[in-house]
């Protein structure tokens, strides 16, 4: 056993919010750590940086024809023969289905479900962490895992258009052709508006991570609100519901493709992404308000 | 002190009415779960400053629930307290004086030992940075782990994983440790080193309030002790309290069980039971000599004769009841 004796005591602490905005930078880093560097999520973002290569190959192999390429993702490929900018773009459109929301599922439904599952809740909350503070450090760490996955998917998809295809001023959807910086000051202005999609899921995510202990269960229900939700929207019969669809408006972002940007198209979409974190965040912090730690 | 009365249980009756002696105080404090169950049924803990008070009770009794509640992991259905002088609506500023490992520790196991406790201080919103690396290290140090700090969690043996845990209440300086069932699960020589941490603890002033379902592996360490049984509260006082509440008998070893009981009847000693080869009665105000010589005089051959004590054991038993599940 230890050999320390008492009078070995660090100095210590002044009183607590001595410095409220660096301690929760400290305890936000922490989360961050927690996230990213944990072996399941790097592995995640692997799958994630691999992707806009394996399509930059396969494009290159088999280099689709300029001007060809259906509806949806078709817009891209079409394009990317003669600028690879827009392979960034074909791989944030074909991630955006599956792929990126599930990585943000499994982030938001393991971020409180998990530590319950763990009993690090407990831990957490006794030191004590704080509940509003917990949960608000959990959200900021999912908003900025859905930057960062976006941010990675854009970025090799650039990339890997720089390195196999041309680069140069971008022709816009709307046929006007633009600079290569304004062609990229579109491209981060796309990645800021899926990024604020993908955090509207998360904050479902977050907020059925509150009910359970059970991380995995959080993340098959993800799954199944996301398709279930890209299925109702492809359904022309029950388009009433459409707007109110969580996946409605995340491929609402060719409107910053267009000259002029159709701006009302994206504010839409940011107002439903808004709407939907408002409302998902208040139902955590109701859930985690009063809830009962018993595990 | 909003909560400082006590409800009069044997021994504390002083301290309980002067609240401001107490560490903690609970009033008809009580939590029924959703299934209608009531996990603890109102009551009135008083434990002293600078105590270490044992609080015991066979598994389900419960102890855990009772220090959720003290934590404010679960909101109590009925009933109030207060820890440290502090009324529990201002729970969140009284928590960073105290320490506490709950239901067994519980922390990431694919972070070390110091990592997980650089975590805990993370979390910590008025810890301070400046000397975070050496109070964890201290920490560490203290629960015998520094050798082992860089290790994954995972890979920690179950009295390692106890003792982070009490190291997490150890970063910084505690005027309450609440340690729940700290030896659950250890070997004896586990189970030592976690007492003589408690003494540790308790000698630089703490107060510890420690939990167990085994009284024998806390009275060396405790001065108070509660008792739990199916949510109440049935005994509260100190060991020697405790122990001043067995009544002794007188034990008699003879090869002639029958007569001699009939002598202890005759006598009218209470509660004669016989056994192969002895008879025993609840000695009350009886001289134990005069016994002897009755017994003598009777002719039952006496081979051996003592006056005995229950052992705290025994009370604990009696107390909280021969269930099942006594020894978890």
């Amino acid at each position: 056993m230890s050999t320390a004796s008492v009078t070995e005591v660090p100095q210590i602490a002044p009183g607590p919010g001595a410095a409220p905005v660096r301690h929760w930078l400290r305890f936000f880093r922490s989360e961050l750590r927690n996230v990213f560097l944990r072996p399941r999520n790097l592995a995640m973002l692997a799958v994630l940086a691999g992707a806009p290569v394996f399509l930059g190959v396969v494009l290159w192999i088999n280099t689709p024809a300029p001007g060809s390429g259906g509806p949806g993702a078709g817009v891209f490929v079409g394009q990317i023969a003669e600028n690879g900018v827009f392979l960034s773009l074909f791989a944030i459109y074909v991630l955006l289905t599956v792929l990126l929301p599930l990585a943000v599922s499994v982030v938001s439904g393991d971020s409180v479900a998990g530590e319950a599952g763990l009993g690090t809740l407990r831990t957490l909350l006794t030191v004590p962490a704080g509940r509003a503070r917990l949960l608000a450090t959990k959200y900021a760490t999912i908003v900025v895992f859905c930057f960062a996955a976006t941010l990675i998917v854009a970025g090799l998809g650039l990339l890997m258009g720089a390195i196999f295809f041309p680069v140069g001023p971008v022709t816009l959807l709307s046929g006007d052709t633009v600079p290569l910086a304004d062609g990229l000051a579109r491209l981060a202005l796309i990645v800021c508006y899926v990024a604020a999609a993908l955090s509207a899921l998360g904050a479902i995510g977050i907020a059925l991570s509150t009910f359970t202990q059970h991380a995995i269960a959080v993340m098959a229900t993800m799954l199944v609100v996301v398709i279930v939700s890209e299925i109702l929207d492809a359904v022309s019969q029950v388009a009433a519901i459409h707007p109110y669809l969580p996946s409605h408006f995340w491929f609402s972002f060719d409107a910053l493709l267009r000259t002029p940007i159709a701006w009302s198209g994206v504010l839409h979409g940011l107002a439903s992404f808004a709407a939907y974190a408002v409302i998902f965040g208040a139902v955590a912090w109701a859930r985690m308000r009063r809830a009962n730690i018993t595990c | 002190m909003t909560t400082g009365r006590v409800l009069a249980d044997p021994g504390l009756a002083e301290a309980a009415a002067d609240g401001a002696d107490l560490a903690v105080t609970t009033s008809g404090l009580a939590m029924r779960f959703r299934g209608g169950q009531l996990a603890v049924d109102h009551i009135g803990l008083a434990v002293p400053h600078g105590s270490v008070y044992g609080f015991l009770g066979p598994n389900g009794s419960g102890k855990t629930t009772t220090i959720r509640m003290l934590l404010g992991l679960v909101h109590p259905t009925a009933g109030t307290f207060a820890m440290l002088g502090t009324d529990l609506r201002d729970l969140d500023s009284v928590l960073p004086r105290v320490g506490a490992l709950v239901e067994g520790p519980a922390f990431y196991p694919f972070l070390s030992g110091r990592q997980n406790l650089a975590r805990c201080d993370a979390a910590d919103p008025s810890a301070d940075l400046s000397t975070a690396r050496a109070r964890i290290d201290h920490a560490l140090d203290q629960v015998g782990l520094l050798a082992a700090a860089d290790k994954r969690y995972r890979v920690y043996s179950l009295g390692m994983k106890q003792r982070l845990g009490i190291a997490a209440g150890l970063l910084r300086p505690r005027d309450l440790m609440i340690l729940d069932e700290p030896t659950n699960g250890l070997d004896p020589q586990g189970t030592r080193e976690v007492r003589s941490l408690v003494k540790q603890i308790a000698a630089d002033g703490t107060t510890v309030f420690v939990s167990s379902h085994l009284l024998a592996e806390v009275e060396q360490v405790c001065s108070h002790v509660g008792v739990m049984s199916t949510g109440r509260l049935v005994f509260q006082g100190t060991l020697t309290e405790l122990r001043s509440r067995g009544e002794p008998r007188i034990l008699i070893r003879t090869s002639d069980p029958p007569t001699g009981a009939e002598v202890l009847g005759k006598l009218e000693l209470a509660s004669v039971t016989v056994s192969d080869g002895q008879v025993s009665a609840a000695l009350g105000e009886h001289a134990p000599e005069r016994i002897n010589a009755e017994l003598v005089h009777a002719g039952v051959p006496v081979a051996g004769l003592e006056t005995v004590r229950p052992s705290l054991e025994d009370l604990f038993v009696e107390l909280t009841g021969e269930g099942f599940d006594v020894n978890g």
